[in-house]
């Protein structure tokens, strides 16, 4: 086995690894910018991570096994999911092993731990944060399958990076469908990372919360695991979202430095946009009660939905 | 894929567009916001026909976008806004189905009106034909629109909008109907409109409401 393709894996792994918690700062700077406060430095979540991880741990009493190795399994599913999707290159060893079902899988795998450690302790607030994960969970999923299959259809392959260069290489033209499900995605991108609409990730208030509330029994190393992994899930969904709609810049072949070289600023620059955009819509939306939740996500799958049925009935126009 | 020629691409999602208009219009539980879906589904259409009038060099399309315009983008619209204020009626009544298994049931009507059209779709010999089943889907979506509504006021959005797919449908088959029918199409919407408006006032000067249920049972007896 040749060298080179490991080292550009390698590559997309710590790039995605390091960006990831710098992307969620740039997110936080975006928002205080649009509602008018002084921003927090882009570096605070990094801070934040090391200062868990010098930390001691502190353990619930009743607390399982589970409890301990999960922040490990949601981390390490988070990563094997950022070295699958084709963030800077589409030919790589670990990016060709996997499709964007099995993606999906991982992802709700991720989701399952998260859920069963929140219900370990069995404390009031966990629990609530569990089941309403599940519930947001279970009606995202299939209009996140949905969305990838409207994208298999158009380029007949459900392989991420085959995907991609597919639509990469198509003449630009005015598509709907993919209009259509591009909605869909961001619907289930700011549902599924506990972005506004659905969950506010600045709230300190237990009985709204979502995705906190499952994190309030972690403490040090594995709250810093939990959080560098949800920065990392944000990041995945973006690079997911370029692979699928904004797919130019991906090295499709070229996995020499060359490439590579290209395709690290480029990822920045969609970076720096996704991340303005998507703190728009936090800003301008406000966040909706957790029983109009199934609402916003059915609205999502019925966007992805029309794209299908748009694509099969006009795409052979 | 094979190259498609913009103006085709700008039809097609305009067609895209006037079917996620009708779930819109669905799903809106806000009269206002209504009436103003349903004025932009008429710019929408109104584009379509002006797109398919510069590429077939069909005269009469031309009219009959200007007739769009003039009546289903401004004048209607315009009318019904009149007609809320001076009724008093801003909300619906929660739907006799919720939002999100309306939206479900809509999905499958929009499977089975493409389905329906498939027939005529090889029939037609049109560039827009594809279009047809998206037709079929928004006339059988404001059927349903008017189903699950209580209001006289979303039922009669309901109907224009139903409308509004008939006209895309007969544009999409065969280049639009003749001018004479059009002609008659929108005048009868226009007579509907005025007297509907008209009854507006008289059923809630009997009922004190334009809740439709009132109106199911025909006895003389209250």
């Amino acid at each position: 086995m040749r060298l080179g393709p490991l080292i550009a894996q390698a590559l997309e792994i710590a790039v995605a690894l390091a960006a990831a918690p710098l992307f969620v700062g740039w997110v936080n700077q975006c928002r205080a910018w649009l509602a008018n406060r002084s921003a927090p430095s882009m570096l605070l979540p990094y801070r934040n991570i090391r200062k868990l991880f010098h930390k001691d741990a502190v353990l619930a009493q009743n607390a399982s096994p589970l409890f301990r190795i999960a922040p490990y399994v949601v981390f390490g599913a988070m990563v094997v999911a950022a070295a699958i999707i084709p963030s800077l290159a589409g030919r790589l060893p670990l990016v060709v092993a996997a499709d964007a079902i099995a993606l999906v899988g991982l992802f709700a795998t991720a989701r399952v731990f998260l859920s069963l450690a929140a219900m370990d302790v069995g404390t009031a607030f966990g629990t609530l944060g569990a089941r309403r994960e599940m519930m947001i969970g279970f009606l995202a999923e299939p209009a996140l399958l949905m969305v990838i299959f409207v994208a298999s259809l158009i380029s007949a392959t459900t392989a991420l990076p085959a995907i991609s260069a597919h639509l990469a290489s198509e003449h630009l033209v005015i598509d709907p469908s993919l209009a259509f499900t591009a909605i869909a995605f961001t619907l289930v991108l700011l549902a599924e990372n506990a972005r506004i609409p659905v969950d506010n990730p600045a709230t300190h208030l237990e009985l709204t919360m979502i995705h906190e509330a499952m994190l309030l029994e972690y403490s040090a190393r594995h709250l810093a695991l939990m959080e560098w992994a949800s920065a990392l899930r944000l990041f995945n969904y973006a690079c997911i979202g370029f692979a699928l709609f904004v797919p130019w810049g991906i090295a499709a072949r070229d996995i020499g430095p060359l490439g590579l070289t290209l395709a690290i600023p480029l990822l920045a620059l969609k970076l720096a946009a996704a991340g303005a955009g998507l703190a728009v819509i936090e800003t301008v939306s406000a966040k909706l009660r957790v029983m109009r939740a199934p609402e916003f996500l059915a609205t999502a799958f019925l966007f992805a939905v029309l794209g299908l049925l748009v694509h099969v009935l006009l795409g052979g126009a | 894929m094979t190259h498609i020629p913009f103006n085709q691409q700008l039809l097609n999602a305009c067609a895209a567009l006037l079917l996620l208009l009708s779930f819109a219009m669905l799903s809106q539980r806000r009269i206002v916001s209504l009436v103003s879906l349903y004025a932009v589904q008429g710019a929408v259409l109104a584009v379509a026909t002006l797109l398919l009038a510069w590429r077939t060099g069909e005269g009469n399309l031309y009219l009959s976008a200007f007739l769009t315009i003039s009546l289903k983008v401004a004048f209607l619209p315009w009318l019904l806004h009149r007609l809320i204020r001076r009724l008093q009626v801003y909300w619906d009544t929660e739907p006799l189905l919720n939002i999100s298994g309306t939206m479900l049931i809509g999905i499958v009507i929009v499977v089975f009106a493409f389905g329906l059209a498939q027939p005529i779709t090889q029939l037609a010999s049109t560039s827009m034909r594809n279009a047809i089943g998206i037709a079929v889907a928004v006339v059988l979506l404001a059927f349903l629109m008017m189903i699950t509504r209580r209001k006289a006021m979303s039922q009669v959005v309901g109907f224009l909008s139903m409308e509004n797919g008939l006209f895309f449908g007969a544009m999409s088959a065969t280049y639009g109907m003749p001018m004479i029918i059009e002609l008659g199409v929108a005048l009868d919407i226009l007579v509907a409109v005025l007297v509907l408006g008209v009854f507006f006032f008289q059923i809630r000067e009997q009922f004190d409401s334009l809740d439709l249920h009132h109106l199911e049972r025909l006895s003389e007896r209250q």
